[in-house]
């Protein structure tokens, strides 16, 4: 299967697994109507993908530094399209992004805005001429740039902050869906994840973890999409529910004029024994909050998101993969494409989750409902049992009103199909699609660690005189180390303190954007200007994250720069002292400069 | 082989200039105005609604396929195409 034409039968090796999976769908939906248990169901969903995924790990298994590092870059530009957007939707973006829009409404959308807008940056400023380059990660982009192993060390330094922020948020979200779906603890779900998530890119590194992340990503999408055509055609909302949900975007905000959107106290919440983490909706899912503040805040929520997208480490080494900078700076637009598929498609799920429980005219809806009927319902009565939904009738009148419903926002997506009175299999296929979420980000982002370690810290840093097999041999190590740490941080219910995956995108911000566009596009830019902006940066991001967070010293945010944003504080600062610190020393040496030279142009051999 | 770097670089410049101004307009630029924007409206849905659930992410796929198109012709014109 993996011999010579590979790449050429990759459109048919894809578009069998499409086909074998959706029989494998039917199938499920074959045994529920025959009886088979809803558990066991959920249960063959994830072994069966995540078995699917192991495979192909194990098929792409190498030992050539080229095809363990970067694919041996020959990845097709649609085909690394897919894997980018597997990379890039983590477990976040499948199960809460519809459910931070089902709560936070215009404002949270500021997110979707700064997921999708970084990728302009990436094409423009960066993927074609890292890839023209022709390094294996980040750091070694910034070191051979610049000159010296400080240098690259100060980038390995940021790419670790910020990648380990994300990836245990990722191993937690494996850790959830098999705690939940298989029945096994948390603490035991996070270590089944972590072997699935190694299974993955162990043997193959890169060119396995693209391989999966491609299978993966046709899963996740599959499960996103169906459900919401699904319920948009079974209610009448219209075909395509992407473009067709005017008239309920509308009755929505009468709904929220009639209901009122009730503001409860903390003291009330408590009293009412409401769980942690749970919330009614307060916000208006499509009206825009007046005044220059609340337009800033949008504002400078999606800067610090695409800035951010445009400088983590394990996005951009995907595009070292394709075979020629014209396809790198393709596969960009492709990767967008394909991201595009479902953040358009999350606005249209929450509407339909909120109009389905809002709208007292549907079968479906129980606000305004006497709370004795709602609280019978299947779906209602199961997210009740484990906390993750809560009804306290402040008024005592028996009847739900909107502020008296309590919901965790990840339920959204979870418990839609259920809500609408999906098929049980279709809930099957949605935690399969979200552990496919987790694990491709997981991997990519472990991967993108351990590379680092191994190549920059290890071989560059360490022993430069290492050959091929001992390097793979301590990759590989590192990977299994990365991931265990941070499975074990997960384990430990400790992701709280690494706070939001938003800080991820901070950090790379605040130390790596900068040095990594200028130094394609300034060639003045020298290697003591990188350090300085590199560690001044980050050293800056992180004392106002430390000032501001509420986890630490919880300070009032200066001009509305919260912790979500503090790459605001660090990237200014980054840029003003790499400029000033490479002014004032001598400007780089005529071969770095023809070495610059040599990267704007698409053609020829790369540099290194 | 100088002057024809220098005027390729001049191009790719100018393009990327310009793409980040595009860009610029979609990401940041109208959402200053949201609370206005909202009282249009586009395919039914408030306008400020309508461009962050989509408009603004469509209007970033097309603009990179465009200029990566775009690029592609800069890199042809002064010889330094690839064939893949």
């Amino acid at each position: 299967m993996f011999k010579g034409n590979f790449i050429d039968n990759l459109p048919k090796i894809y578009g069998t697994y499409t086909g074998g999976f959706l029989v494998f769908c039917l199938l499920m939906a074959l045994l529920e109507s025959n009886g088979v248990s809803a558990k066991t169901i959920g249960i063959l969903f994830l072994i069966f993908t995540i078995a699917i995924y192991a495979l192909i790990g194990v098929l792409s298994r190498t030992m050539q530094a080229d095809a363990y590092y970067v694919a041996g870059r020959q990845v097709p530009t649609v085909f690394n399209g897919m894997a980018t957007a597997a990379d890039w939707m983590s477990g976040a973006s499948f199960v809460a992004m519809a459910g931070g829009i089902f709560y936070g409404g215009y404002t949270y959308m500021a997110f979707l805005v700064g997921w999708t807008g970084g990728y302009v940056l990436v094409s423009s400023l960066l993927a074609p001429y890292l890839r023209k380059f022709g390094c294996y990660t980040v750091p070694d982009f910034i070191g051979t740039r610049y000159g010296g192993k400080f240098v690259r060390f100060c980038a390995v330094l940021v790419l670790v902050l910020a990648s380990f922020t994300y990836v245990t948020a990722q191993i937690n979200a494996t850790g959830t869906i098999a705690s939940r779906f298989l029945g096994i603890p948390f603490e035991l779900g996070v270590w089944v994840g972590l072997i699935s998530i190694l299974l993955c890119s162990m043997l193959g590194g890169m060119r396995a973890v693209t391989w999966t992340q491609v299978a993966q990503y046709i899963v996740l999408i599959i499960a996103y999409l169906l459900p919401i055509f699904w319920l948009s055609n079974k209610f009448g909302f219209g075909f395509f529910p992407q473009f067709m949900l005017g008239d309920e975007v509308a009755r929505l905000g009468e709904l929220e004029k009639q209901y009122g959107l009730v503001k409860n106290s903390a003291a009330a919440v408590k009293a009412a024994g409401v769980p942690g983490g749970l919330k009614s909706l307060t916000v208006s899912h499509a009206g825009v909050p007046e005044g220059g503040m609340a337009a800033w805040k949008f504002i400078s929520l999606a800067i610090c998101m695409m800035v951010g997208t445009a400088s983590l480490p394990h996005i951009l080494m995907r595009y070292f993969t394709t075979p020629s900078v014209k396809s790198a700076r393709r596969s960009v637009a492709w990767s967008l494409f394909f991201i595009f598929l479902l953040y358009f498609s999350a606005p249209a799920l929450a509407t339909l989750a909120k109009i389905s429980i809002l709208d007292p005219n549907l079968a479906t809806g129980i606000i305004g409902k006497s709370i004795a009927d709602v609280q019978a319902i299947g779906w209602v009565k199961e997210w009740i049992a484990v906390k993750q939904a809560y009804i306290a009738d402040f008024n005592g009148d028996g009847i739900l009103q909107l502020n008296e419903w309590f919901m965790r926002g990840d339920v959204i997506v979870l418990a839609t199909p259920e809500m609408g009175g999906l098929p049980y299999v279709i809930s099957g296929l949605v935690a399969a699609g979200g552990m496919a979420a987790a694990m491709s980000t997981a991997d990519g982002l472990i991967l993108a660690i351990s590379n680092a370690l191994s190549h920059d810290v290890y071989y560059k840093i360490i022993d430069p005189k290492a050959d091929v097999a001992k390097r793979l041999i301590v990759a590989r190590i590192l990977l299994v180390v990365v991931g265990a740490f941070g499975a074990y941080i997960a384990s430990m219910r400790l992701t709280s303190i690494l706070g939001s995956v938003a800080w991820a995108f901070d950090f790379a911000m605040s130390g790596l954007f900068f040095p990594l566009v200028l130094g394609v596009w300034w060639k003045r830019a020298t290697r003591q200007g990188a350090i300085a902006g590199m560690l001044l940066g980050l050293g800056a991001g992180t004392a106002y994250l430390i000032y501001v967070a509420p986890a630490f010293m919880g300070n009032a945010p200066w001009m509305g720069i919260d912790h979500l944003r503090f790459g605001l504080i660090g990237a200014p600062i980054c840029l003003i002292s790499m400029v000033v610190v490479s002014l004032m020393t001598p400007a780089p040496d005529a071969k770095t400069q023809a070495m610059v030279d040599d990267v704007r142009i698409p053609s020829g051999k790369t540099i290194l | 082989m100088a002057n024809k770097a220098e005027a390729h670089w001049e191009k790719t410049k100018s393009l990327m200039f310009l793409t980040l101004a595009i860009w610029f307009f979609f990401s940041i630029f109208i959402f200053m105005f949201g609370s206005s924007l909202n009282n249009a409206s586009f395919l039914g849905y408030p306008l400020a609604y309508y461009m962050c659930a989509q408009g603004s992410l469509a209007a970033f796929v097309i603009l990179i396929f465009w200029s990566s198109g775009k690029q592609n012709s800069i890199d042809e014109e002064h010889g330094y195409g690839e064939d893949d």
